[in-house]
């Protein structure tokens, strides 16, 4: 090992450190010395040989070469579980976002978009012909009653009134009322063990979903059987639909027929399977 | 440090020549944050516009009235699921990188190079002149000319709101008060949208300057130093 004063001083900069900004102080340092004599003082600019130049600049842009690593979006293969990553993260974050007593702005009467123009949207069938006097929600999980629920006892629960924004994925969004019983009352009457993490929800038309448990014990989230007062039309999902005003619109399933409480979802909802957002709270 | 100024010399046996000059502009954080930023800039681009083409209008839902039908072979993701995929995964990279950014240059003192302030309101007539034709180029003895640095101020400024508007469409009832600030979900949407055509603006500017000034000055932003300055 040689001490560094024992190099040949013409060869300025060997020792610069590969820090992140290239140092040339120790040129600036060796013009010093060169000219200790002269009176007036001005600003000295290092010299470097192009070579050295080269060098330096070389270093310099092979630090900001692992921007090509974002080149792996590219690559199929690693490109579906880098977007699956991505998109995983987003909804840990929108989980962490979530808060409970937080809710969701409500509108004035004035403000409602006309019932007509509340968009109908559907992955299949307007209306899966659901038979109203036949009709019970199966309740099945970690819940202390499960069984067949009939309509009467969902609306026999204090009815919540409200007018939310209903927003869709596609980027629309309309302000629609809703009414119903909160999901939370429903939960306590089934006896639901509310420390399961999800409920999952199964539909008339195979529409099926579901939510994460803070979500599900809002207090805005509805068992909703009636939009702008009158009973739930066929197309808006009667005889019960999810409203949800905290999450987007394909999270508020229409047509149910299943409620289950679990811990374990074997799959997510009809279009979060096909790689929509899992959690997709508002 | 940006700034730092080098004299080139060749040397032949005892001789040495000055051949030039180069100037150390741009830090290495700066350089990493302006080529991711550059990347998720695009895809954020490009999968927003594929978004966009799920419901091309800001009206109603029902009627629905298209703005316009932008080509697929334009937009980035494929169907709205692959394109919010994209969105949700480079927006990450695109806060993260501005943040850095806006950190570093803040702690650095490197933003004097580049924020517009009242100092730089006297230049930017001559330099509009200048740019288009009828006038001398002004004496520069800074990095970036008071046009510059109004742009870059400027993209500055539109990056922070695309983030914010972004956050009121994504989230609008845990941002309420954000969605409230800018008019309501739906016109944070809007905004989101033309904020996007203000910086596709700026990038187009940007290149044209670009291809304009040379080698030299798009070399200095992958090592950071600029041969032959012009200032």
């Amino acid at each position: 090992m040689e001490p560094d004063d024992t190099k040949p001083a013409a060869v300025p900069l060997s020792n610069a450190k590969a820090g992140a900004e290239p140092d040339f102080a120790a040129n600036r340092a060796t013009e010093e010395k060169e000219r200790p004599l002269v009176a007036q003082r001005k600003i000295i600019i290092p010299k470097v040989t192009e070579r050295r130049f080269a060098q330096t600049t070389r270093r310099e842009l092979f630090k900001v070469a692992p921007v090509v690593l974002l080149g792996t979006f590219a690559i199929p293969r690693v490109q579906e579980s880098l977007l699956k990553s991505g998109l995983s993260f987003s909804d840990w974050v929108s989980a962490r976002l979530f808060r409970r007593g937080h809710l969701a702005p409500t509108f004035a009467d004035s403000q409602l978009t006309p019932f007509d123009k509340f968009p109908i949207n559907d992955y299949d069938v307007d209306d899966p012909g659901v038979i109203f006097e036949n009709w019970t929600l199966n309740v099945s999980g970690a819940v202390q009653k499960p069984g067949e629920y009939r309509l009467a006892q969902v609306q026999a629960l204090p009815r919540v009134r409200h007018n939310t924004r209903h927003v869709c994925v596609e980027g629309w969004d309309v302000i629609g009322r809703f009414g119903g019983a909160k999901l939370s009352d429903f939960l306590t009457m089934i006896g639901a063990d509310t420390s399961a993490r999800f409920i999952t929800v199964g539909c008339a038309d195979d529409y099926y979903e579901s939510l994460d448990m803070a979500t599900a014990l809002h207090p805005q989230t509805l068992l909703c059987y009636e939009m702008y007062d009158r009973p739930l039309s066929r197309e808006h999902g009667a005889p019960l639909r999810l409203n949800i005003p905290t999450k987007i619109g394909y999270k508020q399933a229409k047509y149910l027929t299943d409620l289950k409480v679990t811990n374990v979802l074997d799959r997510v909802g009809y279009w979060e399977d096909q790689g929509y957002s899992s959690f997709y709270g508002l | 440090m940006s700034g730092t100024v080098i004299e080139l010399i060749r040397t032949k046996g005892d001789e040495t020549e000055t051949v030039g000059r180069a100037v150390y502009e741009h830090p290495l954080l700066i350089r990493l944050c302006h080529w991711l930023n550059a990347i998720s800039l695009f895809v954020l681009a490009g999968s927003g516009l594929q978004i966009f083409r799920a419901f091309p209008s800001f009206g109603a839902k029902i009627p629905q009235k298209d703005l316009l039908q932008w080509p697929k072979a334009f937009a980035i993701g494929g169907w709205l699921g692959g394109a919010l995929q994209w969105h949700l995964t480079f927006m990450w990279i695109y806060i993260a990188t501005g943040l850095t950014y806006l950190g570093y240059q803040f702690f650095s003192g490197n933003y004097k190079q580049v924020l517009f302030t009242h100092r730089d309101i006297p230049g930017v007539w001559p330099m509009v002149r200048h740019y288009f034709f009828f006038g001398s180029k002004p004496e520069q003895h800074e990095a970036y000319n008071p046009l510059q640095k109004h742009a870059y101020t400027t993209v500055i400024v539109l990056g922070v709101l695309s983030v914010l508007t972004g956050l009121a469409i994504w989230k609008p009832v845990q941002f309420s008060w954000l969605a409230w600030l800018l008019g309501s979900f739906h016109l944070a949407r809007l905004w989101h949208f033309l904020i996007m055509w203000a910086m596709i603006a700026f990038v187009l500017g940007h290149l044209i300057m670009v291809l304009l000034h040379g080698w030299n000055n798009f070399v200095s932003m992958l090592t950071g130093w600029k041969k032959d300055p012009e200032y």
